[in-house]
Formats: C-alpha cells, structure tokens, sequence
C-alpha cells in the first residue's frame, strides 16, 4: 500500500524511453550484424552438441546395446549348456596342442557376417569399466554412427582368434567416441573380443601415427602385405589429432588368449560384464 | 531484431527475462532434437578410417 507511490515515477519513464526506442528507425546494418551473431553462435552450439552433448547421448545408447548383445550371447550359451553340457576334454590335458597359453586349444574363428551385422563386442578396461562397443561389418558410416553400434571392422581383414590382423576403426570424437582414449592405452593393457563363440584377450603393444591413405596397416602383417602372417594381432584404428582427421592413430594389440564362451569371460572381464549388465 | 522481439514480449521485467529464458529453451530444443541431428547427416567431418579419401 505504502508502496504504490514510489514505483509509479520509474514506470512512466520507463515507458517514455521505450516510445523513444520504439521511434528509432530500425538499421540494416544493425540487422544483419544480429543475424551474423546469430550464425555465429549457432556453428559454436553445433559443434558443442556434436562433440559433447549428442556423444555422451550416443555413447551411452552404443554401451547399453552392447551390454545387451553381450548378455544375448551369454544366456544362449548357458541356454545350450544346460541341454548339452560340453566335456571340457581337452581343457586340462599337456599332449593337447602344443603352446596353448589358456590351454582350449586353436580359437573358433566366426565368418564375417553381412555389411552392418553385430558380431562382436569390445571391451577395453583402459577406456573405463563402464565401456562397451558393438563390432559389426563395414566401416561405413552407417555402422560407425549407428547408436547400437559405434565399431566397424574392416571387410577383408582377419576376425578375432584368426591368424593375421583382425582390423577395427571407430571414432576419436563425436558419435559416441570410441576411441576417445586410444592415446591413453600403456603396454600390456587388456583388449577383449566377446563373440557369440567365446572371449579373445589381446595385449596391447604400441602406438602408431600414419597418413589416411595408409593401408598397410591392413595388412595380416600390418606394412608387410608380402609377408606370411604367423601371428593374431588386433589392430584398432581412429582419428588424429583429437577433433581433427589430418592424421590416424592405430593402435596394435597381440594375441593371448581364448576361451569359449561357457567357460565364462577372464577373470578382469568378469567384473566388468558382471558391472555392466547391473546397471 | 532481438530489440524488436524485447518491446513485443509483454509484462513487467521479470516476466519478460523469463520468456526470454523460456524461448531461449525452446530453440535449443528445437535445434537439438532435429536441426543438429539434420545438419550432422549432411556434413560427415568425422571420417576415422584408412584407406578411404
């Protein structure tokens, strides 16, 4: 009530001043200087959204739906188990295959499925506990932004467990990122392969630095394409620098080990399937 | 433009910067949920593999 008075004066000027603003002819210039900021401001919020917002949301969606593909496996395995129940026969027996670190023999090799099929899922604890990717056929980017699946494998190159180079690329940034930490990966570091046969553990090795157009990498022995592979290695591929494409990063991993998948995952892989399909 | 849109918008000065807020929202949404998705589909900067130009 007291109050009624006081506001009254700041009001009416107000209100002169804007009939004085509204009397303004308006500016051209002043328009299209707005409508240039304007511009401006949308190309920064995209590229926040492409790079933070819309990976975070990608990359949750690519780690449930692998999460899922994962457990599918999991439960036909124990599905078939409980009615076939497999004698692990040659699980424990020396005169078996020689030099069989996990001691179940050669690894099933799958055959690689149609262009933009699921196969496979990887799993590397140095990219975080909660990280998962579906591996599916081709390197388009309709298997690379796909929110249910995020890493493509090279048609061509070997699958996981084969003798050769088991080839897979995926994003450095955007899209749900997921070779956001490749740079980060220390040797020894854990890679996992989960099929619907089994677990395929590599090691990683090193680091390498290449132009785009650098396709030895592909190779079964990566910048050999002559020579005879021997060896199972994995190699990941990805973006560099972060946010840019000038250059790619590969990453190189060796072989292990393999088990099947009614053995259950490896002891480090446990935990994190276990954690995973929790929450 | 945005000086116009300010003498348009109705009510005392609390109400209007919440309008402005709200507006704000709205257009973030909108470009969030469909232009960006839409714009991103066009522009592919994000090429990650080898071997292809």
């Amino acid at each position: 009530m007291s109050d009624a008075n006081p506001p009254a004066a700041p009001v009416e000027s107000r209100r002169e001043r804007r009939a004085a603003r509204r009397r303004r002819p308006v500016s051209v210039i002043g328009v299209v200087g707005e409508v240039l900021i304007t511009g401006g401001v949308l190309v920064f919020l995209f590229i926040a959204w492409q790079l933070w917002w819309n990976d975070l949301v990608v990359a949750g969606e690519q780690s449930s739906a692998a999460n899922q593909i994962s457990q599918e496996w999991i439960g036909d395995a124990q599905a078939a188990g409980a009615s076939a129940t497999p004698t692990p026969s040659a699980t424990n027996t020396p005169t078996a295959t020689p030099v069989q670190p996990a001691g179940f023999g050669t690894p099933v090799v799958a055959v690689a499925p149609a262009e933009a099929q699921p196969f496979a899922v990887l799993y590397v604890p140095r990219y975080g506990a909660a990280y998962s990717r579906t591996i599916a056929e081709g390197v388009g980017l309709n298997v690379l932004n796909s929110p249910r699946l995020g890493i493509g494998h090279y048609p061509g190159t070997q699958m996981p467990g084969e003798v050769g180079n088991f080839v897979v690329a995926a994003h450095r940034s955007a899209n749900g990122g997921g070779m956001h930490l490749i740079n980060e990966l220390q040797l020894g570091d854990s890679i996992f392969v989960q099929t619907a046969d089994g677990y395929y553990t590599y090691r990683f090795r090193d680091l390498e630095y290449v132009q785009p157009t650098d396709v030895g990498v592909l190779a079964a022995v990566p910048h050999a394409p002559a020579a005879t592979a021997t060896d199972r290695i994995i190699t990941l591929t990805s973006c560099n620098p972060l946010f840019s494409t000038a250059e790619r990063i590969i990453a190189y991993g060796v072989f292990e080990s393999w088990q099947p998948i009614s053995a259950g995952p490896p002891a480090e892989l446990a935990a994190i399937i276990a954690a995973q399909a929790a929450g | 433009m945005y000086a116009a849109l300010w003498r348009v918008l109705p009510g005392p000065l609390w109400l209007r910067i919440l309008l402005v807020l709200v507006l704000i929202a709205l257009v973030l949404f909108v470009l969030a949920t469909w232009v960006f998705p839409w714009v991103d589909s066009i522009v592919n900067s994000q090429e990650s593999t080898v071997g292809t130009p």
